[in-house]
């Protein structure tokens, strides 16, 4: 993968010239943000849903330790095996070994964003285990080679054109640009795997504390199949994604689809309680793993651990203004976008992702739209002090800030730094903030300053 | 009631006649206040790029100036909201930052109860919502309230008016071409709105809408909304 979060700058500038990039960026945006305005709009609850999801996620996660026990109780009760996996290896080795056992060949995979953090597919394929996407934006950016750009729309970035020169070209079959029969041809290979996978491997939308459920929203169907049709089903989920009682759904049911996809609700709902032996539609052994993988670092944080509220609806990415611009692989993380940048330097390195949560320009679009209400861009502002204390802020930049600091703090310095600032431009002198005025005019310091004015004018009209 | 007024460190500088127009405008209404000639930042462009220890100093100094006023008013949104929102988060003190401190039109509508300042404007005015008025602050009747209210002023929406002019402090120079990527569409849509000047709670966006606008010919007029509103 050649896009790493040290390399968003450049991406970003490679992006923002990438004319293609940008007109299908800016087409599927529109399109979901305006459908969204309407599903959105016709509930006149609304702000009382965001606010009941926060209440809850933030309820769930200040009793994590509970809930998750509770589940785990319930879900062994009910039949499935419940596996505790402290990060990524230990996830994949956990599958391996399942797969291994199982002698299994083939999996098939729904949409799932953790066994991406984990990197689970490329793993079980270097095992010799062919592992195929059903989801079919996610079969397009596996066919393409590629990395999700949106966590619900993976392939958002590809147009219908270059699907069907990409299915041309991967699957030998008859350049077409029409989505119905690029679906046709996916949902054909498809069927063949669905028949002959030895595992299903699924993620989870929520984990339900009280019945031990798995619960899992998805649009094609895919997901049912591949949590039923195989033997052996194994989901993946992060902890976080626990939450108490059955009837809690009912309102993530109504933000999360209108997040989303902007859908009044998802066209399909499976909620997996039990294998049952000997019955046709359901596989004889379920796996729950549940992966930390940095999550309890999160929850340590009373600043952070609001980050672990995400339900992952991708709506933040959407609606944040750079990320319209250049699009999920810039971040060069699974988790792009607003809340990708607190997630990707706070879970896989903060070295690697420093430059992440400075972009962005802090317009507080991310936390408007967030259906569970986290202040993502407020979280983004800590992070950035975090870099501060963390010393990985340029040595130019602290200067700037001491001597500012400085000059700031005492007003006489402030005013004889004005005076120099207005000489030194009088002369022609000042300093060209390149990064600034490459594009855009930087104003004069006026020639008196209110101050003088205040003293000189204004003053005596108030004694 | 003690009234201090904060005139931000840029408007001091660069726009003192928005200072000006707020002295003008409260004078009108008869309004005490004081201008304590001490004052300097809020701290803001350290806070935001992440130097809270540097910011909390410069906040420090603030408290020393203001401790004492019953409100702080300012013709910003984006110093207000970094005095109302964060202060109590790096000074841990005892002063209700949150409950005294307001931005210019929201004070007016909203402790003073004014709608009108009397000011005649004849002109189309485009109103752009800065991110941390509307989204930190919550402010976004008053000003147009105001303007509305203003004698032979044509206020016009722009699309879009909600969505961030792209300046956002550092992250205007640590990522120019994202930046003046979001400014270009601001000016696109403030060209297409037909208004002659666009007024703002803050003059940072403003900046940022005319060094873009300049730069690129497009005929734009900025004007701060205090200076609008001092228009009698
Ligand atoms: S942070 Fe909020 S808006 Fe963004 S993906 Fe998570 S739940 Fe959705």
């Amino acid at each position: 993968m050649n896009y790493t979060p040290q390399k968003f700058s450049i991406n970003a500038k490679r992006a923002l010239e990438n004319e293609k990039l940008r007109a299908n960026l800016t087409r599927a945006i529109k399109h979901t943000l305006t459908k969204r305005t309407e599903v959105v709009s016709e509930l006149s609850n609304w702000e009382e849903l965001r606010q009941l999801a926060h209440d809850i996620k933030k309820h769930t996660i200040e009793n994590l330790g509970y809930y998750l026990e509770l589940f785990e109780k319930r879900a062994i009760e009910n039949g499935i095996n419940v596996l505790w996996a402290k990060d990524g290896n230990e996830a994949r080795e956990f599958v391996i070994e399942i797969a291994k056992k199982a002698k299994a060949k083939l999996c098939v995979k729904s949409k799932s964003m953790v066994t991406e953090e984990i990197g689970l597919r490329e793993f079980l394929e270097e095992n010799g285990i062919e592992t195929v996407e059903t989801d079919l934006g996610e079969f397009i950016v596996q066919l393409a080679n590629e990395m999700p750009s949106h966590i619900t729309a993976p392939a958002m970035h590809k147009s219908r054109d270059e699907i069907g020169e990409l299915f041309a070209e991967k699957l030998g079959v008859e350049l077409t640009t029409e989505p119905e029969k690029l679906t046709a041809i996916a949902r054909k290979i498809l069927r063949e795997k669905f028949l002959n996978a030895d595992i299903g491997i699924s993620g989870a939308n929520f984990l339900v504390a009280e019945t031990g459920s798995i619960v899992i929203v998805e649009n094609e169907g895919n997901a049912g199949l591949t949590t039923t049709l195989p033997k052996i089903h194994i989901a993946i989920a992060g902890i976080e994604k626990v939450i108490p009682r059955l009837v809690d759904l009912t309102i993530f049911f109504k933000i999360l689809g209108r997040s989303a996809t902007a859908q009044r609700f998802t066209s399909y709902v499976s909620i997996i309680n039990s294998p049952r032996k000997n019955k046709p539609d359901s596989p004889e052994e379920i796996y729950i793993i549940l992966l930390d993988n940095g999550r309890t670092e999160l929850l340590k944080s009373e600043k952070l651990k609001p980050a672990l509220y995400c339900i992952k609806c991708g709506a933040c990415m959407l609606a944040c203004p750079v990320y319209q611009r250049v699009g999920g692989h810039t971040y060069g993380s699974i988790y792009p976008g607003p809340i990708g940048s607190v997630l990707t330097p706070t879970m896989f390195g903060f070295n690697e992702a420093k430059v992440l949560p400075f972009a962005s320009s802090l317009c507080g679009r991310c936390y408007e739209i967030c259906p569970v209400k986290i202040e993502i861009h407020h979280i983004l502002l800590w992070l950035r002090h975090e870099a501060v204390q963390k010393n990985l802020t340029s040595k130019l930049e602290k200067i700037v800030f001491k001597l500012w600091t400085i000059s700031m703090r005492n007003v006489k310095l402030y005013e004889l730094g004005a005076s120099l600032m207005r000489f030194v431009s009088k002369i022609g002198l000042q300093p060209k903030f390149k990064n600034w005025t490459k594009t855009r005019d930087f104003p004069q310091l006026a020639e008196k300053s209110f101050r003088e004015i205040w003293r000189k004018e204004l003053k005596n009209d108030f004694k | 009631m003690k009234i201090g007024l904060f005139i931000p460190c840029y408007i001091d500088q660069i726009y003192p006649q928005v200072g000006v127009a707020t002295v003008k405008i409260l004078k009108k209404l008869g309004v005490k206040f004081d201008y304590p000639l001490n004052q300097t930042c809020c701290g803001q462009p350290a806070f935001n790029t992440g130097y809270w220890e540097e910011a909390k100093t410069i906040a420090e100094n603030f408290k020393n100036i203001f401790s004492d006023f019953d409100y702080i008013v300012s013709p910003s949104g984006s110093c207000t909201s970094m005095v109302k929102n964060f202060y109590p988060e790096i000074l841990q003190d005892s002063n209700d930052w949150e409950n005294k401190t307001f931005e210019l039109s929201d004070f007016l509508v909203n402790v003073l109860g004014v709608d009108s300042t009397g000011a005649e404007f004849p002109h189309t005015v485009a109103y752009h919502d800065s991110c941390h008025a509307l989204r930190e602050l919550g402010i976004k009747n008053e000003p147009r309230l105001l303007l509305r209210n203003v004698k032979k002023l044509k206020l016009v929406e722009i699309e879009n008016s909600e969505d961030c002019c792209g300046f956002g402090g550092t992250f205007s120079v640590k990522f120019p071409e994202i930046s003046t990527e979001m400014v270009k569409d601001k000016v696109k849509s403030i060209v297409n709105s037909g208004a002659e000047f666009v007024t703002s709670t803050d003059s940072s966006c403003l900046m940022h809408i005319f060094g873009y606008a300049k730069r690129k010919n497009f005929k734009v007029k900025i004007i701060h909304i205090a200076e609008i509103l001092a228009n009698f």
